[in-house]
């Protein structure tokens, strides 16, 4: 599960953290799925430019909380506020909060009927109005930075596992948001292609990005996560700075899960 | 390598060779499809034997004993002799009524020019790379049906009016499939996309238009249209005969295409919508630009399934005395003339031949459409 990279601690230094500015704030959130209880009392403040990686057990509820953060799901009691905006059910509010907050997901989703270039550029042409030929060229960009400018006129399926989930961590930069959630980037890929999505995200942590990512990949939380937090049955058990949550975990949850996984 | 060392690194990567000879060559596809074992043989000589029984006979009647030319002018009685086959004159002699029914024959480049016009108009839209989609498709659709009505009707610029009930043939089997083709499918997206709101209205409407009018069958719509609905009308008002059989097939056929274009709305993953909202797309441009596309990419196969059974289903507006293709052809195989039992056949054969060109023609250009969307996401 784990890879070996890293963490150069010069690197950590470079990525800021604001001591004032709150990007989410999440009080006393809680969720059920009919009558089953996914999320509860959830508190999380996240500071612009945070990076947090979320762990926990599968069923935990670490994806459906991200989730809950652009709305994908909806919650039933207490509030969340991102980037200023308390989400509620009113739609123009939530449309705000998804055009600042990017996503990327474990399946990729990108849409299959288009190229990789009219995948990137659909958001910004039809939710921002960008001119065509200027979503391009920021497509472009995009691309590149993704290392993958020379498959724009490809079609998704003709791609690579690795290269498609980088082609939509581009795909939502192109809408240049201020927040980006990851639920579980890297689970569907084979061994050989996660490094290269992990490689991206760590430099998008360096350009200050403030970033929630659920993972498994504890060598990428140790690199670049300024915190970690660790969730079972739907609670928040435990969060750290990653030295100390990998290196003296406190709660019996944590160390059995931490246990499990580094082997 | 030896198996009592379980240590092994290939040092020479094996080469590729060409493959053995025996599976190649007419002898060997011979072989190995037509004889490759008791049962099949048998199979094969039965298929041979089936081939010989029907195809001599079909070549007899349709060719070999057939009545091709008329030189002394004896119209019906060219066919009228004993073990005669297919009597082509019939058809020669009324083509033009199988193909514009009563229009006036002084009128008929009227009709030509129509279909000059739509299949001018058509090849941009059909053919790829050829440009001008976007202005032939404004025109199609919106100038277009204006013009082929004033053409068929006729009422302006000095055109005389024909009116509906001298339109026939197969000009007529074409009007009302055309339009029946190209308004049901988007009445089809429309009610299967009501039949997934969360509206209540919405959705009980649409459920209940669909299985009302699935449940039907069409003659009955037809008849319906043209013997009921009047007595619910207004005393005078009484809306073209054709016009209603029209609205009828259009309704009937939406139904059912509202069912396939709802099969591929479900096989689209829920991802794709829920990455499109996380881009902030609005719910009606995720449906437009992600959802739907796909989805009738998914349904091509049953839209033209759909869509076929639309075009052979036009020969049911016969029974309300409309006189598309197979009607002219059964009542000029009645005319007093042409009264000899080959003749009727041969008339029959023609109007299925040409519901097969057309049918084929709508297979064979589907399965060429579904290739061109085919992006490869299926490996």
């Amino acid at each position: 599960m784990t890879t070996t990279m890293e963490a150069p601690a010069a690197d950590r230094n470079k990525m800021t953290v604001s001591d004032t500015d709150v990007a989410i704030e999440i009080r006393d959130m809680n969720k059920w799925y009919g009558d089953f209880h996914v999320l509860r009392d959830i508190d999380l403040k996240v500071m612009r430019g945070e990076r947090i990686v979320i762990a926990g057990p599968s069923g935990s509820g670490k994806s459906t909380l991200i989730r809950c953060i652009n709305r994908l799901e909806e919650h039933q009691q207490g509030d969340i506020i991102v980037d200023g905006i308390e989400l509620t059910s009113d739609i123009k509010r939530i449309d705000e909060v998804r055009r600042e907050v990017g996503m990327v997901f474990q399946h990729f989703n990108l849409f299959p009927h288009l190229t990789v270039l009219q995948n990137l550029t659909l958001a910004p042409i039809w939710v921002r109005g960008t001119p065509k030929a200027e979503a391009e060229a920021s497509a472009m960009k995009y691309l590149e930075r993704v290392k993958i400018p020379e498959q724009a006129n490809k079609f998704p399926g003709q791609l690579s596992g690795g290269q498609q989930q980088r082609v939509a961590i581009a795909r939502s930069l192109c809408m240049n948001p201020k927040i980006m959630l990851f639920d579980e980037p890297t689970s569907a890929l084979d061994p050989e292609m996660i490094k290269e999505v992990l490689d991206v995200m760590v430099q998008l942590a360096q350009d200050g990005m403030t970033m929630i990512c659920v993972t498994h990949e504890m060598g990428f939380a140790r690199q670049v996560a300024n915190r970690v937090i660790f969730m079972d049955q739907g609670q928040i058990i435990e969060q750290n700075e990653p030295e100390a949550f990998f290196s003296n975990p406190q709660h019996e949850r944590t160390k059995l899960f931490l246990s499990q996984i580094l082997h | 390598m030896s198996h009592s060392q379980p240590s092994y690194v290939r040092t020479q990567m094996a080469e590729p060779l060409p493959p053995p000879g025996n599976t190649t060559g007419v002898v060997a596809w011979m072989r190995a499809n037509l004889f490759s074992s008791i049962g099949n043989t048998i199979l094969t000589f039965l298929g041979i034997a089936l081939i010989i029984w029907t195809v001599i006979p079909a070549y007899g009647f349709l060719i070999g004993n057939a009545v091709f030319t008329d030189p002394e002018g004896l119209r019906g009685e060219a066919c009228r002799f004993e073990g005669v086959g297919a009597c082509w004159i019939f058809i020669q002699a009324r083509f033009n009524f199988f193909i514009y029914g009563f229009y006036p024959s002084d009128e008929i480049w009227r009709i030509n020019l129509m279909f000059i016009i739509g299949i001018i108009l058509l090849i941009p839209l059909l053919v790829p790379k050829v440009p001008f989609t976007r202005v032939a498709a404004i025109l199609f659709f919106g100038v277009y049906p204006f013009v082929a009505y004033f053409l068929m009707y006729g009422g302006v610029f000095g055109l005389d009016v024909v009116p509906t009930r001298n339109w026939g043939g197969l000009t007529l089997t074409l009007i009302i499939s055309l339009i029946g083709i190209i308004a049901s499918l988007p009445l089809g997206i429309l009610l299967a996309l009501g039949r997934q709101s969360k509206l209540p209205i919405i959705k009980g409407f649409c459920v209940a238009f669909i299985e009302l009018w699935r449940a039907v069958p069409l003659i009955t719509v037809l008849f319906m249209a043209s013997v009921m609905f009047p007595l619910f009308m207004p005393q005078g008002t009484n809306p073209d005969v054709l016009l209603r059989a029209i609205i009828g097939i259009v309704l009937f056929e939406s139904a059912y295409m509202a069912e396939v274009v709802r099969g591929g709305l479900q096989a689209i993953p829920s991802g794709q919508r829920e990455a499109a909202s996380a881009l902030g797309l609005s719910k009606l441009k995720t449906t437009a630009l992600i959802v739907m596309p796909q989805a009738l990419k998914h349904v091509i196969p049953g839209i033209v399934n759909t869509f076929i059974a639309l075009f052979k289903d036009t020969t049911l507006v016969s029974i309300i005395g409309i006189f598309e293709l197979l009607n002219a052809v059964r009542a000029a195989g009645s005319d007093i003339a042409w009264q000899f039992p080959t003749d009727a056949v041969t008339g029959y054969v023609f109007a299925g031949f040409v519901f097969w060109i057309f049918c084929f023609g709508m297979s064979r250009y589907s399965i060429y459409m579904e290739d061109r969307l085919h992006t490869g996401h299926r490996r």
